[in-house]
């Protein structure tokens, strides 16, 4: 038997640890409250400025998440419904007319989902497994399945589930960890239960 | 854990509407690339495009009474045969694996069109599929990893079968974003050659039918792995550390050493970076005496399809007891002495790595098993 033993929810300006509110940020704006946020971890880690939207608010609730985590043996399973098209459309719009074309690689390599799995990899060198997957909406019984597939069969120690969703003006962030010991069981009553 | 065959596979590329069609232009030495023009400022690139209207006329002749988008229609033409041949249960797990899906949507401002699970979702409801299709978009490893996902699935007696099908379509948002990286090449690509500067674009797809019944010729997917390098975004580890750690637990979980590998087919995109790479990671897991190629010379880069596309490729090499050349290849440019096939020739393939390596660090390997 797996367990989740604790889970980071971003929506509507606020961070919630465990179902409690942490951090609630001043402003309305993304960019500015994902920058309130960062500068909040107190961290040196100049990349974050890099980064689309999608990764900043992936970086941001796996810093969360795996605060005080020495394990590297840590898998990463992210979905969302919409990929990465929250950055494809700023690269269509450079393309968009020959008289404004200017593809920049800087937003070109935010064009594929799994750069927030790099990011997050890179932060916290998991040399690991992972998988991105796409649905309409979070896919319970495929992420848990996988989850048991990678625990049972020591792919990994422990995995973060993650659904990190932006597009336009819709964000949402759900990341759970799943390790051997923790308050609640890894079901999919009890993941139904705490993604709201 | 029950065992996981590869059985029926399809392609649909520039160079054929099947397998065998594939397979028998690649053993002539035929190359997908070639001149493409496309619109201002792209020009004119060396490329794989499927021919609009031959591919139309292939698919007019399924009879079938799909309607959608050119990627749909290629996905359409991949999986009709398998289905065709092998049908669906109420269990059978649909996989789509493709980096962009129909992103030509985006072109009309039409965002709902260009979510990818739309297009899983259109598929699976042409062919009534019972389940809910996952779809991996895991940039260019998404090939391989989607078969390792679905092979995983089975394993965790989720079903006892799967439609896998990988796909991409070579469009301006793809091109451009390779240009602006100046990652392209002005020639035909050159995997592995001192001479390599870039890859090329290609488009394809590529269907799979797997299950867990063994039956003669099939090929067993025995092991897999697929580890992030945990080290640059858009550049491989100059240490070939994902890719490393890939081979080395796919071959564990296929109880096979090093030396009972017959063949590797490669990623190879002739960008200098990879290549260089995929060398270090071969001297690293003790492959370097193996035979390996890169069917990218044959194809062009396509992309979230290619992984699937050369293991099917790797397949037909398997049953066909055959090498097939990498084209483009003519004096070893990377570090280590990795034995690039140079020329058609007979040997029997009992164990064959597939590997594939892609932005956000990802790398994924199956092995296969006579």
């Amino acid at each position: 038997m797996y367990y989740i033993s604790k889970y980071i929810e971003i929506k509507e300006g606020c961070i919630y640890k465990n179902g409690e509110l942490e951090m609630q940020s001043s402003t309305s704006d993304f960019s500015d409250m994902m920058k309130e946020w960062y500068k909040s971890l107190h961290l040196s880690y100049p990349k974050f400025y890099k980064m689309d939207d999608l990764c900043k608010m992936a970086f941001i609730a796996s810093e969360r998440l795996l605060e005080g985590e020495t394990s590297k043996e840590i898998a990463l399973l992210f979905s969302n419904s919409e990929a990465s098209l929250d950055t494809d459309i700023k690269h269509q719009q450079s393309i968009q007319t020959t008289d404004a074309y200017f593809p920049s690689p800087a937003i070109f390599v935010y064009t594929l989902p799994n750069i927030t799995i790099g990011e997050v990899s890179i932060r916290h060198q998991l040399k690991t497994e992972s998988a991105f997957l796409v649905s309409d909406e979070y896919p319970i019984e495929e992420m848990h399945t996988y989850t048991e597939y990678l625990l049972q069969h020591k792919k990994a120690e422990k995995v973060v589930c993650a659904w990190i969703h932006k597009l336009e003006n819709s964000y949402h962030a759900f990341f759970y960890l799943v390790e051997n010991q923790g308050d609640l069981p890894h079901t999919k009553q009890i993941i139904n239960k705490i993604f709201i | 854990m029950q065992n996981v065959y590869i059985h029926q596979t399809n392609i649909i590329s520039p160079l054929g509407f099947s397998t065998a069609k594939n397979f028998m232009e690649l053993c002539n030495g035929k190359t997908a690339l070639q001149p493409t023009q496309f619109t201002e400022p792209i020009g004119s690139i060396f490329a794989g495009k499927i021919d609009k209207d031959i591919f139309q006329e292939h698919f007019s002749s399924l009879n079938s009474a799909f309607v959608g988008s050119t990627i749909e229609q290629y996905i359409v033409a991949a999986l009709l045969p398998l289905i065709q041949q092998k049908g669906l249960s109420e269990n059978t797990l649909f996989i789509l694996s493709t980096t962009k899906g129909n992103i030509k949507a985006l072109e009309q401002n039409n965002i709902q069109a260009a979510h990818l699970f739309e297009t899983a979702n259109h598929i699976k409801n042409y062919f009534g599929f019972s389940r809910k299709p996952i779809v991996v978009s895991n940039a260019c490893v998404s090939g391989v990893m989607a078969l390792s996902i679905a092979k995983r699935f089975i394993q965790m007696n989720q079903a006892k079968d799967a439609y896998v099908v990988a796909v991409d379509e070579l469009l301006p948002f793809i091109i451009s974003g390779f240009q602006s990286f100046q990652a392209m090449s002005n020639q035909r690509c050159k995997p592995y050659d001192e001479t390599r500067n870039g890859v090329n674009l290609g488009e394809a797809a590529a269907a799979v039918y797997i299950s867990t019944a063994k039956e003669d010729n099939s090929i067993e997917i025995a092991g897999d792995a697929n580890i992030n390098d945990a080290n640059h975004i858009s550049g491989p580890s100059r240490t070939g550390e994902g890719l490393v750690l890939s081979i080395e637990k796919a071959m564990q979980e296929a109880k096979i050493t090093a030396s009972m590998v017959d063949f590797v087919s490669l990623h190879g995109t002739a960008t200098v970076y990879n290549d260089e790479m995929e060398s270090i990671a071969l001297q690293r897991t003790n492959l370097l005496d193996v035979p390996v190629n890169s069917f990218k010379g044959y194809y062009g880069h396509t992309l979230g399809a290619s992984g699937l596309l050369e293991t099917v490729l790797t397949v037909e090499c398997m049953k066909h007891h055959v090498l097939l050349p990498s084209i483009g290849f003519e004096k070893i440019g990377v570090s280590h002495p990795i034995q690039v096939i140079k020329e058609k020739k007979s040997k029997t393939i009992d164990v064959a790595l597939k590997t594939a390596s892609g932005f956000g660090g990802s790398n994924s390997v199956i092995v296969l098993k006579k």
